[in-house]
């Protein structure tokens, strides 16, 4: 299969499995020859402001008192985050940690942490595919 | 007035958003509407690039800021520190600043903020993400706050002004010959005026 339908295919397949969501084909669409790595670029910062908040969350829930406005507004900022780049999951993720928070559940926080993270990871591994056979179409090697 | 058509200056937006996916984005929307973006990361980066302190006071001799005029801001509402409420207020109280349309985007639907942004004067609140198609509402409010300033100044100078309808858009810094004391009203629409390439006429 060449990496042109193998890129298709992962982006089909991320759509069907509810990863993301026609936010994603908003990017695609702002991608152009002015800005050819637009997509890629908005993945790449979402997913290091991601692996960021991921770790401001587990410092602030493993204080001994947690401060439940500030885990909420961690959480806020990676739920809009993930919606402006179409990461269903995750933003879904995300909606029920607030709740979690409203209730000052810590328990509940952490188990949501662990959700969080494991989707957060699973995605951010298939852009990272993504964004490798993407180089491969453009006529780059794949790197590392 | 000479019709240079071909090279309009853009119009020039500055968005505010503390985050950085996000701010790449409105960064694309805007660029790929035409217009020239700068973009920063809080309130107060936002106030300092409008070239006003906290005390209000506009800061003297920063002619790499006067140069650069702002046609119209758009700053997400929850940011740490100042809020993009906090923005809004500083703005409007602002005389030298209070002309330029302020849009608000926030993630979440709550009617009561909402209202609250229109009624200190905002003129418009996107629901993020914001979409392309969303760009397209920002242009009648540069235009029509640039209409009211081109008429007030045509009220106040009497001059012999030989254009009806807007001007083309150059960057002057419009903002601060502006009248005083003009309460922005966010949902008036007593001017509801074409899209831009059609004031070209002149």
């Amino acid at each position: 299969m060449s990496a042109a339908n193998q890129l298709a295919a992962l982006i089909a397949n991320m759509f069907a499995t509810g990863l993301l969501d026609d936010q994603f084909q908003q990017l695609q669409m702002l991608q152009d020859p002015s800005a050819p790595n637009f997509v890629s670029e908005v993945v790449t910062l979402f997913c290091q402001d991601g692996e960021r908040i991921i770790g401001e969350l587990a410092k602030q829930l493993d204080k001994p008192s947690v401060d439940f406005d500030r885990v909420d507004a961690f959480v806020h900022q990676l739920k809009g985050s993930s919606a402006s780049v179409g990461a269903l999951k995750v933003k879904n993720t995300c909606i029920q940690f607030c709740e979690l928070c409203q209730q000052k559940s810590k328990d509940g926080c952490l188990k949501t942490l662990e959700t969080v993270r494991i989707n957060f990871y699973e995605l951010r591994g298939k852009f990272q595919t993504m964004l490798q056979l993407e180089r491969q179409v453009n006529g780059f090697p794949p790197n590392n | 007035m000479a019709a240079a058509v071909a090279t309009e200056t853009p119009f020039h937006v500055l968005a505010v958003d503390d985050s950085l996916p996000d701010r790449k984005l409105i960064e694309r929307l805007l660029k790929t509407s035409s217009f020239q973006v700068t973009t920063v990361d809080s309130g107060s980066k936002a106030l300092q690039f409008l070239g006003l302190h906290d005390d209000h006071s506009p800061v003297p001799v920063h002619t790499d800021q006067l140069d650069v005029a702002v046609n119209l801001i758009i700053t997400d509402y929850c940011m740490p520190g100042m809020t993009g409420y906090d923005l809004l207020k500083k703005i409007k109280e602002s005389s030298s600043l209070r002309d330029i349309p302020v849009v608000i985007m926030s993630s979440e639907n709550i009617p009561s903020r909402i209202n609250r942004c229109l009624e200190e004067g905002a003129d418009e609140f996107f629901l993020k993400p914001v979409r392309l198609s969303d760009m397209n509402k920002l242009k009648p409010h540069i235009l029509k706050s640039r209409c009211r300033e081109h008429y007030h100044q045509e009220q106040h100078q009497q001059s012999d002004s030989n254009s009806d309808e807007c001007s083309n858009p150059t960057n002057t810094s419009s903002s601060s010959d502006s009248s005083s004391n003009r309460k922005r009203k966010a949902a008036d629409n007593e001017e509801i005026l074409p899209q831009a390439n059609r004031s070209r006429h002149s």
